[in-house]
């Protein structure tokens, strides 16, 4: 179980990164934190700001057209 | 500083303030510094009088266009200047107006929506971009 959610599902770009960034803030490093998203650019914006940012992916999964991710704060 | 992505925003159509908004929070998700300089149209949107106004769409939108907007906001995407605030609270995002348009359009600093940080002159807005890309809207 990931320390805290987001539910950004039904969200536009750039929502689910938006309220991921800000989640993460509010977490110590080690933390994990579950997004929940629907928004199509989710996986390649996801993949994008774990590289820039270097909080880690450490869980993906697609389901019924609902992207999960699970990240670590660096 | 280099990694900074700086705004000149001349429109006030609704439209290209979405856009705004999105690159805007974008950037700042992924921790760039954002520098927003608001000219002309677009610094008379950011007016408390003006702000929760439409403020129409660019031409090329036509009437198909504006149906798509008004589809995706009746979905329930954020509007501008919403996306705008959320982003702010991410941190690295100062909107500043040009002094130059508050002249123009006889505006105060006290006119202005909260979310604009400052008024300043084109010459600190160069400072503050430094060798930073600048996009013109």
């Amino acid at each position: 179980m990931a320390d805290q959610q987001v539910d950004a599902r039904g969200k536009n770009c750039p929502m689910p990164i938006v309220l991921t960034a800000k989640a993460v803030k509010a977490l110590v490093s080690g933390q994990t934190l579950e997004v929940l998203a629907t928004d199509p650019g989710s996986v390649k914006d996801f993949a994008a700001w774990s590289k820039t940012t270097g909080n880690e992916i450490i869980e993906q999964t697609t389901d019924a057209g609902v992207f999960r991710f699970v990240m670590k704060k660096k | 500083m280099d990694d900074s992505i700086n705004f000149v925003v001349f429109s006030g159509t609704d439209d290209k303030l979405q856009a705004l908004a999105v690159m805007s929070a974008g950037a700042a998700a992924l921790e760039k510094k954002v520098n927003i300089f608001l000219q002309y149209w677009a610094l008379d949107a950011f007016s408390k009088a003006r702000i929760d106004q439409d403020h129409g769409l660019a031409p090329e939108a036509g009437a198909e266009g504006r149906a798509k907007v008004d589809a995706l906001a009746k979905a329930g995407q954020a509007s501008w200047m919403d996306t705008l605030r959320m982003a702010r609270e991410l941190g690295g995002i100062d909107i500043q107006a040009c002094s130059l348009s508050m002249d123009l359009l006889g505006l105060e600093e006290s006119d202005l929506d909260p979310l604009v940080d400052g008024v300043e002159g084109v010459t600190a807005f160069y400072l503050n971009a430094g060798d930073g890309q600048i996009v013109f809207i």
